[in-house]
């Protein structure tokens, strides 16, 4: 701050503006953070209390009814299983042909990369909802409906990793991958040995990006399994949970909101421990339009 | 976790294009030099198929393959080959021919309408002012604020559209909140609502049906009267958890603009004697425009594909009023048994969003 004749003048308007500015941040963290308080709450209430109270989150006879019911008399624990494989494997494979095509584009001179790179970016501008009917169409054409690789394939396809991966590596020094070469190192073990292990900050960022996509898809799994339960995934899954009845009265509200405190958690543990790599993904992956 | 704000700075900035390595000549030796480009050339295409045959498969083949569908009538359930040609009749029937499906579609681009310009300015004015808020030089807790807004960005669309069925329910937490602000109990069924706000102001003002100018006219087989309704309660619903859940992406986009002005323009300013609130407004509001544009575009983008949030929390009701192009996609297709139409849907949404995504390139590149 600089020092200045009137800092004693206004110091007493500083600090209440400073108080005020604080009052603005916490209401609106509050709004944020509350709404998920509320409902880990009001998963330990029974459907009489909830319709009762459902302002605050602390339950006066607490019950487990809901989560009982949501792990044992339901597919719920299916779901989670379905999901973390999906999620496993479409991430794995992400990784490995991301940072391949992007090292590709940023590094290999090859015949057609700038066009190539072109049609990544076109491709990244597609909205994922104009492709619903493609895919499955597609799906449905190479017989991979109600299964798990209709469900991964093409989730392990994605311009956005391709691009960030690329933006990293061209911000490499080459000095390194130069001499590995001059070293006697071919491309792939100059690309395995020497610059991938420099990757780990992208690797992580795509990691973390995918892991939260993946986790969190809910329209591909939505043409993809719909008619096959035993594949369903946990976004899903979750949207039919609760609802046994028609019209908003029946919904049995404990049960929907232990559905999603589950759903949530594990993206908030990564996102809580890792934020400021999806910070760095939002940030670079921004540009897309 | 300790986390200085540094971190946002050495982000790249949304709005700086990648940087080109040019190939230094002289660096390397020439001898060997098409050998060596021999060879990058074969592993370049190497490295790069898998992807790109997964591009290509499961992205752009698709594509041309609904583009064909969009003239054709499926079922989606028979095989492909049994579909027939229909030429331009899936276009015809949503744009042109009056009936059921021009109607749906028509109701499904004045909801959309409505909702873009309810969420796009909420959401990029909320989220400035709380980039503003964090950006505070000698703000205590950072990390904690922008975490807990950012936090509902990362989330499942299903859970937090759950989270918000439970707040807006007649018992739920926005109904006692308002019950506590007005006088009387509120026990609005909000998902359940399908009044639009225009016509609810209207009707304050005793206008409470059709004027016959309104009713006689039409667009899209949709009364002027219907088109002007405004978005219905339960779509506002929609609209509130829509702009919640997207506030903390923009938040930090604007935040990683904020970052980039240079702190020499602020001490300069300061040292001239401007005061804070003459700075905010000539110096970083200016240097924020193809921020606030990015913004503004991704914003609008995003908005014209609501999805999850509208088959979680309403299905498209009531009465039709939070069917959006995007879910009349699901509902032509996967409901109606209707493949061809939905991919006609499709293409026209993807038409208006790639329309935007031009716009939004082709000023970015003139502020360049």
């Amino acid at each position: 701050m600089a020092a200045d004749a009137s800092v004693s003048r206004s110091a007493t308007g500083r600090g209440f503006k400073r108080a005020a500015g604080y009052l603005l941040l916490a209401t609106a963290a509050l709004a944020f953070l509350y709404p998920f308080l509320l409902s880990l709450g009001s998963t330990f209430k029974s459907r009489a209390e909830l319709a009762a109270s459902s302002v605050l989150p602390w339950p006066d006879e607490p019950t487990l009814r809901a989560w009982e019911l949501v792990f044992l008399r339901s597919d719920f624990p299916l779901w989670m299983l379905n999901s973390t494989l999906v999620t496993v494997v479409a991430t794995l494979l992400r990784l490995f042909l991301d940072a391949l095509a992007g090292y590709s584009l940023a590094r290999l001179r090859w015949r057609g990369r700038g066009l190539v790179f072109t049609g990544v970016l076109a491709v990244m501008a597609v909205p994922p909802i104009v492709l619903t009917v493609p895919r499955f169409l597609l799906l449905k054409e190479l017989g991979l409906l109600n299964s798990y690789t209709g469900l991964i394939l093409p989730l392990a396809v994605d311009a956005v990793g391709i691009f960030i991966a690329k933006q990293f590596f061209e911000g490499l020094p080459r000095e390194l991958e130069e001499a590995a070469r001059i070293d006697g190192a071919n491309i792939w073990q100059t690309y395995w040995h020497v610059v991938l292990p420099l990757a780990r900050p992208a690797l992580v960022t795509l990691t973390i990006l995918s892991f939260q996509a993946t986790w969190n898809e809910f329209l591909l799994p939505l043409i993809a399994v719909r008619a096959s339960p035993d594949h369903w995934t946990l976004p899903f899954g979750l949207s039919t949970l609760g609802k046994g009845g028609a019209g908003g009265q029946t919904w049995d509200y404990p049960v929907m909101l232990t559905g999603s405190i589950l759903t949530i958690v594990p993206v908030a543990v990564v996102f809580v421990i890792f934020q400021r790599f999806f910070v760095r993904g939002m940030t670079t992956s921004g540009i897309k339009g | 976790m300790a986390d200085s704000p540094a971190d946002l700075s050495t982000a790249p900035a949304p709005c700086t294009p990648a940087r080109a390595h040019p190939l230094r000549p002289g660096r390397r030796p020439r001898r060997g030099r098409s050998r060596l480009a021999g060879r990058q050339g074969l592993a370049g295409w190497l490295f790069a198929s898998p992807a790109l045959l997964g591009l290509g498969v499961f992205l752009v083949a698709p594509i041309l393959l609904a583009l064909w569908v969009s003239f054709r009538e499926w079922s989606g359930l028979a095989p492909l080959e049994t579909s027939r040609p229909v030429g331009w009749d899936n276009y015809s029937d949503l744009l042109v021919e009056s009936g059921v499906a021009q109607n749906d579609f028509a109701k499904s681009l004045r909801n959309n309408l409505y909702y873009v310009l309810g969420v796009v300015p909420a959401q990029t004015f909320l989220a400035f002012a709380l980039a503003v808020l964090v950006n505070q030089k000698l703000l205590k807790g950072k990390t904690f604020f922008r975490t807990a807004f950012y936090f509902p960005s990362v989330t499942s669309s299903i859970a937090v559209a759950f989270i918000f069925i439970f707040i807006f329910s007649p018992t739920g937490l926005v109904n006692a909140l308002l019950s506590a602000l007005l006088p009387g109990t509120i026990s609005l069924v909000w998902l359940d609502e399908s009044t639009g706000l225009i016509h609810l102001l209207l009707g304050g003002f005793g206008v409470d049906s059709a004027p016959t100018l309104l009713a006689d006219h039409a667009f899209m087989g949709l009364s002027w009267w219907e088109w002007i309704s405004g978005p219905s309660v339960a779509l506002s619903a929609i609209m509130v958890l829509a702009t919640w859940t997207t506030i903390g992406t923009f938040m930090l986009i604007f935040l990683a603009g904020l970052q980039n002005i240079p702190e020499e323009i602020d001490e300069a300013a300061e040292l001239d004697g401007v005061t804070p609130r003459q700075r905010f407004f000539t110096i970083t509001v200016p240097m924020m425009k193809p921020t606030l544009f990015l913004v503004l575009t991704l914003g609008v983008i995003g908005t014209w594909q609501v999805f999850d949030q509208v088959y979680a929390m309403t299905s498209g009701g009531p009465q039709k009023t939070t069917f959006t192009p995007a879910y009349l996609v699901y509902r032509e297709g996967f409901h109606n048994a209707a493949m061809g139409r939905a991919a006609a849907i499709a293409f026209v949404l993807f038409v208006l969003i790639m329309a935007f995504t031009g716009v939004q390139r082709l000023l970015l590149r003139k502020e360049d």
